[in-house]
């Protein structure tokens, strides 16, 4: 059915189609409309058979869902940011465990110096920690990818992370189609867990591994993945028939097939993306974009054949491997037969900032025109950067980087991105 | 924030795409919002801000000379002001013939017809009249969407009373 | 028929005791039929105080729910010496996740049932002292507030035994460890205000709180058999001797356990919604120069010079405790 409502609700409705046993969740901006309305639901009774539970941090969060699935539940969490850090431990002890949690990461950037908006900061920090990590581009993937996550962790018995931009996506009202609970019950089966704690049948989970099985334990963590990497696209072809459009999968592909030129990046971005690049199609450029929405595991053999054709490639990221440049655009270079030069870093939209159509097109045309470096921070105020590095050099005692920062940009009105 | 949600909802119910979201910031009032709506017949794909509205509503003009608001708005652009006051005495006077502006008493109308001095659903009856993007009936029912029951006939009576107000003021010919 | 009074000698365990009650009245480790839930084979230290109450804490909450029991453990000693890869000593459900969250695992699990409409099967959450007043806490108390229906077992050693017996915040004021090394003017750990985590637990007024040692095991079994006839948040927290940490023989660590009780060192008491409804009392009361003396980590109280004045401030801790819960009957009968 055809809604006009808030992303985060959206998320909260098919979440709960999707009869979750066990919510737990601790409040963090921008996640907390997903949780509040998960937990009317439970408490009005709208979702019925499900534990709602308010718990006292992030950490507990993640716990109590590991001893829940643990337990043989269906059971799913949110985040974001500093949140999914203080859970952390956690969060890799889940994956460690085997245990198909779903949780939603609603990007933002992570401190310091705090930070509400978004990035991906948050959620590539744990890109390693083995779980699934999925990107969703608008609230209508964000709601489908939750479906295809219980059904993705529960087959492989690994957590899943959707991952979707906080505020742009999660606060924003759009129109959305919410499947039936006919429809999520025919796709999403009753969980059947591959472990259980049973009275009758009892077992121990977690514990020690030593050096003579760790590696194995370790490997076996990698084959998981690499074996979703091969069932992924079939399920979101399951998905397509069941539902009627494509939502999940690893990769979409925009105007590739001829490009010379290939976007690549994950999330909300992507939508802005696209509008640059026909407003670049028109002027002539043969440029295409490649949206990536499963980022862990990462689909190197679809990503290398998706940009087979391309001279060039673009990799616009809100993350940042400090120190070294790109995250996502490491992630590519493996990917892309054409050799390391060709691939553009481009940092954007850290902490919140607007990424315009106008700077993606001044920056898409300096790429195509040679002018782009390997790496750039995309409307980065180079003057105010160099001067509180001038400040540094000048003074022991310089202060607080970012207030002092803060002062030298004036007043701050509420000038909108 | 409301009032785009509802923006929003009105133009889904009449069969368009929508995309309604805050300059973000954290939960505080008092604080300057600034909160964006796109419309259009197909899907909206973009994300960044609406740099160049092609129409404003300003619900608190207090704001007027602390924020740029009139910042990217199109040549002719229409602009609805929630005010008693004459766009001389906003200090207006010299964009009056660059944008197409429009007064209404929205704070006051919503005061009369809800009791509660809160102009949204009142502004969007008045945007109502000028845009021609969506008609009143498509205002009241997102108003009834957001609100029930008693909350709900005022608002929408505070939307019907604003509307009204709109469509003389220009039929009037008051306001460019 | 005459009647031949018999009378009951202590020998530690009060096996003696148990061969002449009836079945019903004997200790659940004195039925052939016991669950042996920590089954034989761990890797426990000799006299290991924690294995101990372990065996007697589990296997009486399986009698206790019929053998509807689920256990999460933190990391620490117990976890460490009952699964040595690629072996488990547990023969019940069991789950160890990380140091600090046992609490919060054992509420989920608890959710689980609840929500799977098998609340017969009970929650059991436990881990050493570390992992409970330290790492822990905050999932402990979060787990308090709501009253999950969690029993909390803690094994209170006083240290980070497993890592190398570090200080935590159980640790005794005066007691050598690893980072409260004998030293300087106030050798060993500070005289701290103490963390009293039976008390707060009872300032959460949750259903049900006891303490207990490995002294008297019968007393431990009945505590958390009365544990389970509660729904609700509860913790028992109990004493155990570490040989090993402590630097005793590994024989004594009952007697040890005996010490600090009879010294009024390690109250003994159960509370029910923060109010305490019973103390056990002293049956002899020792000076706790009794319970100091047999342990190493206490030796440079008693060196050259001996710390007379530490020794008092530790007896002044033993006689707070007595006041407060009534340790010792004025009247000087016994128990």
């Amino acid at each position: 059915m055809l809604k006009q409502i808030e992303g985060s609700h959206a998320v909260a409705e098919a979440v709960a189609l999707c009869r979750p046993e066990v919510i737990c969740a601790y409040p963090i901006s921008p996640q907390t409309h997903i949780v509040e309305g998960l937990g009317e639901m439970v408490k009005s009774g709208a979702l019925a058979k499900c534990e709602f539970i308010n718990v006292e941090s992030e950490f507990a969060a993640m716990s109590v869902a590991i001893g829940a699935s643990a337990a043989g539940a269906r059971a799913y969490t949110a985040t974001a940011s500093q949140g999914l850090l203080f859970m952390a431990e956690a969060v890799f002890n889940a994956s460690g465990l085997g245990l198909p949690i779903v949780m939603t990461v609603a990007n933002r950037a992570i401190g310091a110096p705090i930070n509400i908006w978004n990035d991906h900061t948050d959620a590539l920090s744990q890109r390693d920690c083995g779980w699934i990590q999925l990107f969703a581009e608008n609230n209508q993937e964000a709601l489908d990818l939750h479906i295809q996550a219980f059904r993705l962790g529960e087959e492989l018995s690994l957590p899943v992370m959707v991952c979707m931009d906080g505020f742009i996506l999660t606060h924003a009202y759009e129109r959305v189609d919410m499947p039936t609970q006919e429809q999520v019950d025919a796709y999403l089966p009753i969980f059947e867990p591959r472990q259980v704690l049973d009275p009758s049948e009892p077992v121990s989970i977690g514990a020690m591994v030593g050096p003579e099985a760790f590696m194995e334990v370790r490997y076996l963590a990698h084959a998981k993945q690499m074996k979703a990497l091969e069932l992924i696209p079939g399920w979101a072809d399951e998905f397509r028939a069941a539902f009627g459009r494509d939502s999940g999968g690893l990769l979409h592909r925009y105007r590739t097939e001829d490009a010379d030129t290939v976007v690549v990046a994950l999330g909300s971005v992507l939508g802005t993306v696209k509008d640059t690049v026909d407003e670049l199609r028109r002027d002539g450029q043969k440029i295409g974009v490649l949206g990536v929405t499963c980022f862990r595991p990462w689909p190197l053999a679809a990503v290398r054949e998706a940009l087979a054709g391309a001279k060039r490639v673009v990799v616009i990221e809100k993350s940042l491997a400090v120190g070294l440049g790109g995250i996502v655009s490491s992630n590519v270079y493996n990917s892309y037969a054409g050799g390391a030069d060709a691939v553009h870093a481009v940092i954007a939209g850290l902490g919140g900032r607007a990424i315009t159509r106008a700077s993606l097109a001044r920056m898409l045309r300096d790429a195509v025109a040679g002018r782009l470096e390997p790496l750039t921070f995309l409307d980065l105020d180079q003057p105010l950067v160099e001067r509180a590095l001038a400040r540094e050099r000048e003074q022991r005692r310089s202060g607080p980087l970012a207030e002092a920062i803060l002062r030298d940009l004036g007043v701050v009105a509420a000038r909108p991105g | 924030m409301t009032a785009a949600e509802m923006l929003s909802i009105a133009a889904f119910r009449e069969g368009r795409h929508a995309q309604a979201f805050p300059s973000f910031g954290s939960e505080r009032t008092g604080a300057p919002v600034v909160a964006f709506c796109r419309m259009d017949e197909r899907e909206i794909r973009l994300r960044e801000p609406v740099l160049e509205p092609d129409a404003l509503i300003i619900q608190d003009p207090t704001l007027l000379h602390q924020v740029d608001v009139f910042a990217g708005l199109g040549a002719a652009g229409r602009v609805l002001i929630n005010t008693t006051r004459s766009l001389e005495q906003l200090g207006l006077k010299e964009l009056a013939g660059k944008f197409r502006f429009c007064s209404v008493p929205a704070t006051e109308l919503a005061l009369k017809h809800v009791g509660r001095p809160v102009p949204n659903a009142a502004l969007l009856g008045g945007f109502a009249a000028i845009a021609g993007l969506i008609s009143i009936d498509a205002v009241a029912a997102a108003i009834r969407e957001k609100f029930s029951g008693a909350v709900a006939d005022g608002n929408v009576a505070a939307a019907s009373a604003a509307h009204e107000y709109v469509m003389r003021e220009i039929a009037e010919g008051l306001h460019a | 028929m005459s009647f031949q009074p018999v009378k009951f000698y202590q020998t530690g365990t009060f096996t003696v005791g148990n061969r002449l009650l009836a079945p019903e009245e004997r200790s659940v480790q004195a039925n052939l039929r016991r669950t042996n839930s920590l089954n034989s084979g761990h890797r426990a230290c000799q006299g290991c105080g924690e294995a101990l109450g372990a065996r007697y804490a589990i296997d009486a909450a399986m009698e206790a729910t019929q053998r509807q029991l689920i256990a999460a453990n933190a990391t620490g000693c117990l976890e460490v010496f009952s699964t040595p890869y690629p072996e488990t000593s547990w023969q019940i459900p069991w789950i160890h996740s990380l140091f600090g969250n046992a609490a919060a695992v054992a509420t989920g699990i608890a959710a689980a049932m609840r929500v799977k409409g098998r609340e017969h099967v009970r929650v059991i959450a436990q881990g050493g002292d570390g992992g409970t007043t330290d790492i822990g806490f905050g999932c402990l108390s979060g787990m308090f507030e709501r009253n999950d229906d969690v029993l909390y077992i803690c094994y209170d050693n006083g240290a980070y035994m497993n890592t190398g017996v570090q200080r935590s915040s159980a640790t005794p004021p005066a007691a050598r460890t690893a980072t409260t090394m004998a030293v300087g003017a106030e050798p060993g750990n500070v005289f701290g205000q103490g963390k009293d985590l039976p008390a707060i637990a009872m300032a959460h007024r949750i259903p049900y709180v006891a303490t207990a040692t490995v002294a008297e095991l019968r007393d431990l079994e009945a505590k958390v058999r009365r544990a389970m006839e509660f729904r609700g948040a509860r913790y028992i927290h109990i004493f155990v001797p570490c040989p090993l940490g402590w630097g005793h023989a590994s024989d004594q660590t009952i007697r040890i356990a005996r010490l600090a009780k009879e010294t009024g060192i390690f109250p003994v008491f159960e509370a029910e919604n923060g109010e305490v409804v019973s103390a056990s009392k002293i049956r002899r009361r020792l000076p706790v120069e009794e319970y100091l003396r047999p342990q190493k980590r206490f030796a440079h109280l008693f060196g050259k010079p001996p710390r007379a004045d530490l020794i008092a401030r530790m007896q002044e801790l033993a006689d707070r405790n007595i006041r407060r819960y009534g340790l010792v009957d004025t009247s000087g009968a016994q128990r």
